[in-house]
């Protein structure tokens, strides 16, 4: 079954291109890596699936609903999260605040104000399991903002999947990280993303040779190959425009 | 206190500096009065008691309807929103006479109706107690707000919008939900004010009232729930003892304002609580004597100043009463240059020894917070 689909999304910002005609479909519980030189539209590609931007045209759908042009939260309540490349948590927020806040809706809590959060039994049960996940349950009351970057990384990655979405895209998870920081983390986002559909921007071979089913290569705003890492490997198309530079790095 | 916990409620929690919450309490205030007066008139059969909350309604109303519009956007643009709503309902105010009682305003009586048990609300002494009542029950109420899903994910609003809308809410719905909620309890506030003075004048609307709103839950600090309360404290203060004191009140309350906002941004709580944390750790009596020497010297400091502050506006505004000024019980003559020279004097041995008093302070702060840091990492790794 089709988790995601992509048809023909184009976006410009005024008249430069960005994106020029990805189509992309992505089968449910698969993990994918999308790769590409800087600039090539994989950031915008995230934020077009998750609602940032509407496309200039073309279509995105999420399972069987159409989510082009829907405001970001109505995706995420289909059943889309996404992290950022750019630590994005509520800072002046605990990490259990912080997880709590992300699980709050998918349990039908909405707006509500006649409930004291401390009586959410579901809710408060849930934000612990997820903060054990991410294996912040010890800073449990550290304020999110005086958290070490790669505990900041982790609870983004919590905040993502806390609210119980089947589709998880993540915006370069191990940016910044330190080489053992990574490979921990790596095996972090395997467990928590065990049963769902995974997409990642990364631009750790590493990390994308470890953890993706299949490949994406963006450049240029177009996908020039979509396969298996070994099949991605040997494209002669992605060696050139892309392995190729940055093995001679 | 209620007004400024409700504006607290926008402010700290969800990080909506408005710079229009007179409005809601101002039209609450209308509301409560106008009902006041149809009930006096055997319109309307609500007891006086019940009048407050007529106004909350108002302005609650108000909140949704003005809401609308101001919640749409977050940060600059809705204090430039409120302001502009805030100044049409001033105009307003003056326009339409018959609902705002054009510069006089509307009175009204508050003693309506049979006595029940005795109560009449005549007195100042009931309506005290009716005022203590309704403000222990706001303050309850948005304690308890806080502590809802709606009130964490209006603090998660205010920190961080963006990352709000990706897990699953709508930033405006949320600013909206809370604007009226917190529109509600400024009517209330106001409500009790219009019974308290039986007069509402189309000052309570004024931009001038919204700024002492805003003022005064700054001072008192937004970032702890309670910080409003003690900044409400300080409003009344401010408004009948100081105003008593002196004519320059408006001026050392714009000097006290400002060195807030510079020195100390949390306002008063954030210096208790962080005090408290030194305190809890047992570093308090290691900085007492800083603090004394801040305190002593600023004093004096600041005693010189306000010397000069007093003289400076007996001569704008008395001079004909002679030049003696009298101020703290020493007398003073505005024409001989002793005085003013005594008062320099004042101003610089007073900051010239606070200089010292804040370095050795700055030190022994710097020293405690230290060991503090030290003991947070040594219990942490004790666990």
């Amino acid at each position: 079954m089709k988790a995601l689909a992509l048809k023909n999304i184009h976006k410009n910002f005024g008249k430069t291109q960005i994106i020029r005609g990805i189509d992309l479909s992505v089968l449910s519980g698969e993990r994918i890596a999308i790769i590409g030189p800087n600039g090539a539209g994989k950031s915008t590609l995230f934020n077009l699936m998750s609602g940032r931007f509407a496309p200039t045209s073309g279509e995105i759908w999420l399972g069987d609903q159409r989510i082009d042009g829907k405001q970001p939260f109505e995706i995420n309540r289909l059943g889309l999260s996404r992290s950022f490349q750019i630590t994005n948590i509520f800072p002046k927020l605990s990490v259990f605040e912080n997880l709590r806040c992300a699980v709050l809706w998918s349990l039908g809590y909405k707006y509500s104000f006649f409930k004291f959060l401390a009586d959410l039994d579901d809710a408060n049960k849930l934000a612990e399991q997820y903060m054990e996940k991410i294996r912040l349950d010890r800073k449990r009351d550290v304020l999110a903002m005086n958290l070490t970057y790669a505990e900041q990384r982790a609870l983004e990655i919590g905040i993502t999947i806390a609210g119980g979405a089947k589709v998880i895209l993540l915006d370069e998870p191990t940016a910044g990280m330190s080489k053992s920081e990574t490979l921990r983390f790596v095996q972090l986002i395997r467990q928590v993303t065990e049963g769902k559909t995974l997409l990642t921007v990364e631009h750790d071979m590493g990390v994308v040779f470890g953890l993706a089913d299949k490949i994406a290569v963006v450049v240029y705003g177009e996908v020039i190959a979509f396969d298996t890492p070994d099949a991605v490997r040997s494209n002669p198309k992605v060696q050139e425009a892309y392995l190729g530079s940055a093995q001679t790095h | 206190m209620i007004v400024c916990l409700s504006y607290n409620m926008l402010l700290g929690q969800g990080g909506m500096l408005s710079f229009g919450h007179a409005v809601y309490t101002g039209l609450g205030a209308y509301i409560a009065m106008h009902t006041l007066n149809a009930a006096a008139n055997g319109v309307l059969p609500i007891p006086v008691a019940l009048i407050p909350i007529v106004g909350g309604l108002g302005g609650m109303f108000f909140a949704f309807l003005f809401g609308y519009v101001t919640t749409r956007k977050s940060g600059t643009t809705f204090a430039m929103i409120t302001l502009g709503i805030s100044e049409l309902v001033f105009a307003m105010s003056l326009m339409f006479s018959g609902f705002f009682g054009g510069e006089a305003g509307i009175s009204g009586n508050r003693v309506i109706g049979k006595p029940f048990l005795g109560i009449t609300f005549g007195p100042p002494i009931q309506v005290y107690y009716l005022t203590a009542f309704y403000t222990f029950i706001c303050v309850a109420l948005m304690y308890a707000f806080t502590r809802t899903p709606l009130g964490r994910i209006l603090n998660a609003v205010r920190d961080n919008p963006e990352r709000v809308e990706f897990i699953g809410y709508n930033t405006q719905h949320v600013r909206y939900i809370s604007f009226v909620i917190a529109g509600f309890f400024a009517g209330t506030a106001g409500g009790i004010g219009a019974l308290n003075f039986e007069i509402v004048t189309a000052e309570v609307v004024g931009a001038a009232r919204s700024g002492a709103y805003l003022l005064f839950t700054f001072l008192g600090g937004a970032t702890f729930f309670f910080g409003p309360i003690i900044g409400a404290i300080l409003l009344v203060l401010a408004f009948v003892l100081l105003s008593e004191f002196t004519k320059a009140w408006l001026l050392y309350l714009g000097l006290v304002f400002l060195f807030m906002v510079m020195f100390a941004p949390g306002g008063i709580s954030s210096l208790l609580m962080m005090n408290l944390r030194l305190a809890a750790f047992g570093r308090l009596r290691n900085i007492w004597v800083a603090y004394l020497g801040l305190a002593v010297t600023a004093l004096i400091g600041l005693a010189g100043i306000a010397t000069i502050v007093e003289m400076v506006y007996h001569l704008q505004l008395n001079a004909a009463m002679g030049p003696e000024v009298r101020f703290a019980g020493f007398g003073l003559q505005t024409n001989s240059s002793h005085s003013w020279f005594g008062c320099v004097f004042l101003v610089v041995t007073g900051f010239g020894l606070f200089e010292l008093a804040r370095r050795q302070y700055l030190r022994d702060w710097g020293e405690s917070q230290e060991y503090i840091e030290k003991e947070i990492k040594r219990r942490e790794e004790a666990l």
